[in-house]
């Protein structure tokens, strides 16, 4: 497991030497005509792009802001009551350096518990942000100052302006597995390995739920674990918790994982954003704490938080504050608010559906989950010798029939691999798990039986390693974003021949999708993947 | 990034020490946190100088308190203001129903186009041609550190020259963005006026290629401004010296009470042609002290270059803050955007300087009376919101210590904070901390 090396600092230090040429005043092109042109961002550069297209079919799936089924942005109506209550009630101050203190206490109740001990016990320094981004700039500057020499271990992949920040903040990184691209799921045994490896007093970047881009959260269990191992081997937590209530529609439960680590005993920060799960975006409200040993220590620690954030913009803005503060702490605009994430997230998640069985319906490969290889497009019958169906073949096949559109390639063979469920001791040979093919009514062969897909020869295979186009992950994953396996040049062609907009990780807003377009997203979406 | 304060280094858990006692905390049985905090080495971080004081004042209990030590305008009844046009424009806000979806990084355009504009003059032809490269920022504050992460990056071993004394702010935000900064001479505490010559001595001595932070208008915390004719020749010195002027733009209609007279300075080293950069507040002139408003720009010989600078400070913003706050951008675009709200703001504009230049005159007339023989026409002659009284440190701690006045010790009051009813009070005790410390 190659641990990626961060050339972020390096590349600054690549930059030209610019002092003489800049200092050459003479030329036309003054101080700055060595400036070269930065490349878009690759999130927010989508959006730029969206809006330049004419095309009135035109999707946007790149940023992460919610939309309802109609495609149009929402203000929560909590918000707008909190707005109302709010207007022309205060005065335009200025905040302290750290902002709100009773926003803060209440996102820190949000995140942390209500009854947190560490709340109560005035163990946490926080700090008001500039929502997500602002909180992590923060850290990643007090990490650089006060935790010296140690470095960001970052998830692969992450959320590309992860690196801009640490980079900046001139904190090296280290890069950690964690989304498996086989399985679409997380890789855990690696993530742990590589975890495991890393110097005491090294900091961990964790997702705390709907990790973006991949939408692949750990399980309990799985949280847990890593909470141990992360005590034993020193290393400290920083959390990223930009939707909490987006990711099942409970704000407690998506907690879940700051509150594994914090029982545990962890001493962690936490990035938190009320960008989308209050949809206040553009107010840029967000709360950066520090689980301190005690009192003392977060009185020191939020000084520091402090200095940090005085010569970077002196105060956060006040907006935003109000009404989250306003949410948070009337119990029935709360209880409001929490009908109306539930919603959002259960949107997104009917989304999903559609877009899946939209998917499976277009013909894409229907795979079982099971141990097994592939199903015969012509009557879903289950082609493996172990007949160890889950059930799902029971569908009727509603796609094309005759040539295997998604396979003009025949698999690589791979030598055998006895699969536990298959009852013969005899010799792995391929052939004799040839089954009868039901339109010619003879062994199965590739080139005389179209209906059949060549890696059907290799028997029962480790599912792992069928590089099937399955669905199932759309489902599987969690929160706002979907992490397709489309490729970038796949992407580059759904932006380009259907003016669908998204990054070319292959991440998708779920968000962006709704009843009206996803016929015509999982169309474009088969298309690119399937020539 | 150079570090302000004692650095740390990692503390290692030591082995002997116990197992601290944290709160209510449940812990498994199997997992422990390390013995020793690893953030034990973080220092207790002093109170900001300005910020600070604000905190303190808060705190007192006595009737007399006498809040001097922020910029932010007071009433006469030294009540906080918010202008009517602000009111109104959040009224329509509300009516609009506006949605709170993501700023593109660079910021409103609406409001970039005022605020260039309010800058430069509508029909400059810097604008029309395309040579300012203008971002939305957090107030002041955020607009210089994008700028000051913009030469950093951009502009290596560049060195900022700041004025001696300046707003205390400003070496932090350098020295937070791994910028060397020195100072030039400003203030002259004799005169208690500009010190021209050493200025200008002190910018030809500057390397090539060096930064010069400058003030707009209403010098902070002097409120000593050049004459038109020192700006040209500061403009003289920078041309030939190969330097690139910074300009602070905070305080923009609280100088001279005209939005366009206190733009003097930038519009004419536009009109020179001389490339700089330019950081401007909303937080006084409309009283948006809360929402961050501000913007950096750089005014260019080249679109080309404005375009390409633009590209790189979304850049660094976007890993500092992604985009924006909204709020106050509205605000600013509907106050500006409509003739009717811009007038009207220009009339409440003139009401706050006006009312600073009456409680000026008013403290300068208990002064005199008090104390005759003391030439105390500098509280007249300063221009904006600051009075630089010249008092020392110790004269200041007398000031709030005895008299509950709260001040910044370098000497800086803010008359924004005084009311006419308070004038007496404060010459008395600015003349019982001059005369007896």
């Amino acid at each position: 497991m190659a641990l990626q090396r961060n050339t972020g600092v390096a590349a600054l230090r690549a930059l030209p030497a610019v002092l003489p040429a800049a200092r050459t005043f003479a030329s036309q092109a003054g101080w700055f005509g060595h400036v070269p042109e930065a490349p878009r961002d690759p999130i927010l550069g989508v959006t730029e792009k969206y809006l330049a297209d004419a095309n009135p079919l035109k999707m946007n799936l790149g940023v992460g802001a919610y939309r309802d089924d109609s495609g149009q942005p929402v203000v929560l109506k909590s918000v707008r009551e909190a707005e109302r209550r709010v207007a022309g009630s205060h005065f335009m101050e200025y905040l302290p350096i750290g902002g709100h203190r009773q926003f803060c206490e209440d996102s820190a109740k949000l995140a942390y518990g209500e009854d947190a001990g560490v709340v109560h016990g005035k163990q946490v320094a926080m700090i008001q942000s500039l929502s997500g981004t602002g909180s992590c700039r923060l850290f990643a500057e007090f990490q650089g100052r006060w935790m010296k020499g140690s470095k960001i271990y970052i998830p692969s992949p992450t959320w590309s302006n992860h690196h801009n920040i640490w980079r900046d903040a001139q904190v090296e990184e280290v890069i950690y597995p964690y989304y498996n691209k086989e399985t679409k799921g997380l890789d855990f045994e690696r993530m742990c390995d590589t975890l495991s490896k890393a110097p005491a007093g090294s900091v961990v970047l964790l997702h705390a739920c709907a990790h973006n881009p991949t939408g692949v959260d750990p399980t309990r269990e799985q949280w847990q674990e890593l909470s141990k191992l992360m005590l034993e081997k020193r290393l400290f937590p920083c959390m990223d918790m930009a939707y909490q209530g987006f990711a099942t529609g409970d704000c407690e439960r998506d907690a879940q994982a700051v509150r594994i680590f914090l029982n545990d005993g962890h001493r962690l920060a936490l990035s938190q954003s009320f960008a989308k799960n209050m949809g206040l975006y553009g107010q840029r409200v967000g709360c950066f704490s520090i689980v301190c040993e005690g009192p003392a220590e977060a009185k020191a620690v939020e000084s520091q938080m402090k200095a940090l954030a005085r010569p970077m913009y002196s105060n956060p803005p006040l907006h935003g504050a109000l009404l989250v503060h306003q949410i948070l702490s009337d119990p029935e605009l709360k209880q409001q608010w929490y009908g109306e994430v539930k919603e959002m997230a259960d949107r997104i998640i009917s989304m999903r559906t559609l877009l899946r069985q939209n998917l499976e319906a277009l013909g894409s490969p229907h795979r079982c989950a099971g141990r097994l290889a592939w199903v015969s497009p012509c009557c879903c019958v289950c082609t493996s010798a172990t007949r160890s169906c889950c059930g799902r073949m029971d569908e009727p096949w509603a796609g094309p029939t005759g040539s295997w559109a998604g396979h003009k390639r025949p698999l690589r063979r791979r030598s055998p691999r006895p699969a536990a469920g298959i009852s013969s001791g005899q010799g792995a040979a391929p052939h004799s798990r040839l089954r009868t093919c039901p339109t010619c009514a003879k062994p199965a062969h590739p080139g005389r039986c179209p209906v059949l897909a060549p890696c059907v020869f290799r028997g029962p295979c480790h599912p792992t390693r069928i590089p099937a186009r399955s669905w199932q992950h759309i489902t599987d994953q969690i929160g706002m974003f979907c992490f397709t396996g489309i490729t970038p040049e796949q992407v580059d062609r759904l932006t380009g021949e259907y003016s669908i907009y998204l990054t070319r990780n292959g991440r998708i807003s779920m968000a962006g999708v709704n009843s009206g377009n996803v016929g015509r997203l999982a169309e474009a979406m088969h298309k690119v993947t399937s020539s | 990034m150079a570090s302000v304060g004692v650095a740390a280094t990692l503390a290692e858990p030591q082995r002997a020490a116990p197992v601290r006692a944290v709160g209510a905390a449940r812990r498994l049985a199997a997992a422990r946190p390390p013995a020793a905090s690893r953030l034990d080495g973080v220092e207790m971080a002093p109170p900001d100088p300005i910020l600070g004081v604000s905190e303190a004042f808060k705190r007192d209990t006595s009737a007399d308190k006498l809040n001097l030590g922020v910029g932010a305008y007071r009433t006469e009844e030294l009540q906080p203001y918010v202008l009517k046009v602000v009111r109104k424009a959040e009224e329509r806000m509300l009516a609009a129903n506006e949605n709170k979806e993501y700023l593109p990084i660079e910021g409103l355009a609406s409001f970039r186009k005022a605020t260039v504009e309010l800058l430069l003059g509508a029909d400059s032809p810097t604008i029309k041609e395309g040579r300012v490269a203008c971002l939305q920022s957090l107030s002041g504050t955020g607009s210089l550190r994008i700028g000051a992460a913009f030469i950093a990056k951009f502009m290596p071993g560049a060195v900022a020259f700041i004025s001696r004394p300046t707003w205390g702010n400003h070496k932090n935000i350098f020295a937070d963005t791994g910028v060397e900064w020195r100072e030039y001479s400003y203030f002259d505490p004799e005169t208690i006026g500009l010190d021209f010559e050493g200025m200008i001595a002190d910018l030809e001595a500057a390397p090539e290629g060096s930064v010069v932070v400058l003030h707009g208008c209403a010098h902070n915390p002097t409120g000593v401004d050049p004459t038109k004719e020192q700006w040209a020749k500061i403009a003289d010195v920078i041309i030939a010296k190969n330097l690139v002027p910074f300009f602070d733009v905070a305080y923009q209609g609280f100088a001279t009470g005209s939005l366009e007279e206190d733009a003097f300075a930038p519009r004419y080293f536009a009109e020179r042609s001389i490339e700089f950069a330019v950081a401007q507040s909303y937080s006084k002139n409309l009283g948006l002290y809360a929402e961050r408003v501000g913007a950096i720009s750089w005014v260019l010989n080249d679109a080309g270059a404005a375009d390409r600078v633009l590209s790189q400070m979304k850049r660094i913003a976007r890993a500092v803050y992604s985009n924006p706050p909204v709020h106050g951008a509205r605000i600013v675009s509907e106050v500006v955007g409509n003739e009717e709200m811009f007038e009207e703001w220009k009339g409440e504009m003139d009401m706050m300087a006006g009312r600073i230049k009456a409680v000026r005159q008013e403290l300068y007339d208990a002064l005199v009376k008090l104390e005759p023989n003391k030439d105390w026409s500098f509280v007249t002659k300063q221009i904006g919101m600051f009075s630089f009284t010249g008092m020392s440190p110790a004269q200041c701690d007398n000031m709030t210590n005895k008299h509950h006045i709260y001040m910044t010790r370098d000497g800086r009051l803010s008359l924004a904070g005084l009311s006419s009813s308070k004038c007496q009070y404060l010459a008395e005790a600015m003349i019982d901390s001059i005369d007896n410390h």
